[in-house]
C-alpha cells in the first residue's frame, strides 16, 4: 500500500518537528531545533528495521520514493517564492554581510571536512539517476 | 479570461505543478543546448525560479515572490516549509547511518564555526558601515547567519526596525547566493561526499539555501547537508541574543 509509505514519512516528520519544537522550548528559543534532522534519523532507523523484517515492501517504499523524487521540483517552487526583491533591495551593506558570511563559511568546508580523515567522493551519477534529476 | 484565471486560482497547487514542470522542461533544454550539460537542468531551473521571484516581488510588493500573484499562489504551498521538509526527509530514505555517525563530529564543529563566522563577519561589515552600537552589530551579524535569526536577535536586544530589515536582507542574500552558487563552488571546496556535505550544511546553515544549492549540485548530498543545517537556525537564535550580544557589549558597549 503506497499510502503506508507516505504515512510513515509524515509521521516521522511530525515526530521530528515535535522534538525540535520541544527542544526549542527547553533551551528558550522560539525556533525549531533540528526537527528535520531528527525526522531523517527516525525514518532511516525505522524503515531499516521494518525492511529487515519484510514489513516495508516495494509498494510502501514507493510512497517514500515518490516524495524524494519530487524534491527538486519542490525546491524550484521554493526558489520562485523567495523574497528576492527585498534581498536585492537591501543595499550594499546587506549584500556584503550575506556574501561575506557565505565566503568565509565556504572557505572552511575543506578544513572541517578533513577532520577524521578524507572522504571518498560519491561515484559518478548513472544515466538513470541523471534522468531522474 | 476571467474563467481561466478563476480555475487556476481555485486549483493553485495543480497549476503550480504545471508551471514547475514547464520550468524544468525549459531548463533541461537550456542545459543541453547552451551548456552542453555542464550546468545541470535543476541549477538553471532554480535560477529561473529566483528571477521569476524577483519580478513577482517587484510587481506585487509582497514577500513571497511569484506566490503573491494570485494565479501562482499554489507555488507558495508547493515550495512552502511543510512540503519542502517532507521531501527533504524523504531524500534520507536509504541513507547509510554510519556515514552520518562518522561525520558527526565534523558536522557539529561546522555548525559552531558557521554560526560564529557569520556573526563575526556580519558584525564587522555592520561596523564598517557605521552601525557601531552592539545592538545593531548583533542584529546584522545574526542576519548574516540566517534571515530568521536576524529578527529574533534584533527583537530581543531592541534594535531599530531599519536594522532588523537590513539583517533580513543580509540573510536573504546569503540564501539566494547559496542556492545559485553551490554548484559553482562545489569542485573547489571538495563538496562531493557525505562528510563535506554535512560540513557545508553546518557552515551555511540556511535551510532553503542549502536545500536548493545541493539539489543543483548532486541530489544525493541533500540529506547530509540538511541534517546539520536544520540545527543551525535554532542554535543561532539561542546564541545571537545571548552569548554573541553580550560579547559585543563587553567589547564595544
Amino acid at each position: 500500500m503506497v499510502l503506508y509509505g507516505v504515512a510513515a514519512l509524515a509521521l516521522c516528520l511530525l515526530v521530528g518537528k515535535l522534538i525540535g519544537d520541544a527542544l526549542g522550548v527547553a533551551v528558550g528559543v522560539d525556533a525549531n531545533v533540528g526537527g528535520v534532522g531528527f525526522a531523517m534519523i527516525l525514518l532511516v532507523v525505522a524503515t531499516d528495521r521494518l525492511r529487515k523484517r519484510g514489513l516495508f515492501p516495494k509498494p510502501t517504499e514507493q510512497g517514500v520514493l515518490f516524495w524524494s523524487a519530487l524534491y527538486i521540483p519542490i525546491v524550484i517552487a521554493m526558489a520562485a517564492t523567495q523574497n528576492v526583491a527585498d534581498a536585492i533591495g537591501g543595499g550594499p551593506m546587506a549584500a556584503l554581510a550575506g556574501l561575506g558570511a557565505l565566503t568565509a563559511g565556504a572557505a572552511l568546508v575543506p578544513v572541517i571536512s578533513r577532520i577524521g580523515g578524507q572522504s571518498e567522493p560519491l561515484p559518478a551519477m548513472t544515466e538513470a539517476e541523471k534522468q531522474e534529476a | 479570461m476571467d474563467i481561466i484565471a478563476d480555475v487556476l486560482e481555485r486549483n493553485g497547487l495543480l497549476f503550480a505543478f504545471v508551471v514547475v514542470g514547464a520550468l524544468m522542461m525549459i531548463s533541461g533544454w537550456l542545459s543541453k543546448t547552451l551548456t552542453r550539460g555542464r550546468l545541470q537542468g535543476s541549477a538553471i531551473a532554480i535560477m529561473l525560479g529566483l528571477v521569476l521571484a524577483y519580478f513577482g516581488g517587484i510587481n506585487t510588493g509582497g514577500e513571497a515572490g511569484m506566490a503573491d500573484i494570485a494565479i501562482f499562489s499554489g507555488l507558495g504551498l508547493m515550495g512552502g516549509a511543510m512540503l519542502r521538509d517532507f521531501a527533504i526527509v524523504a531524500t534520507a530514505y536509504g541513507v547509510d547511518l554510519d556515514e552520518i555517525k562518522k561525520a558527526g563530529a565534523a558536522g557539529g564543529l561546522a555548525l559552531l564555526a558557521g554560526i560564529v563566522v557569520s556573526f563575526v563577519v556580519g558584525a564587522a561589515v555592520a561596523a564598517a558601515f557605521g552601525y557601531t552600537d552592539p545592538e545593531s552589530m548583533a542584529t546584522i551579524g545574526s542576519g548574516a547567519a540566517t534571515y530568521i535569526v536576524g529578527p529574533v536577535t534584533g527583537t530581543a536586544v531592541g534594535a531599530s526596525s531599519e536594522v532588523i530589515a537590513l539583517s533580513v536582507a543580509a540573510g536573504l542574500i546569503k540564501a539566494v547566493v547559496v542556492m545559485v552558487g553551490t554548484p559553482m563552488i562545489a569542485p573547489f571546496i571538495g563538496l562531493n561526499n557525505p562528510k563535506s556535505a554535512m560540513a557545508y550544511g553546518g557552515l551555511m546553515g540556511t535551510t532553503s539555501g542549502v536545500a536548493g544549492g545541493l539539489a543543483a549540485t548532486d541530489k544525493r548530498l541533500v540529506p547530509y547537508g540538511a541534517m546539520t543545517a536544520t540545527f543551525y537556525t535554532g542554535l543561532g537564535a539561542l546564541l545571537g541574543p545571548s552569548v554573541f550580544y553580550f560579547t559585543l557589549v563587553g567589547l564595544f558597549g
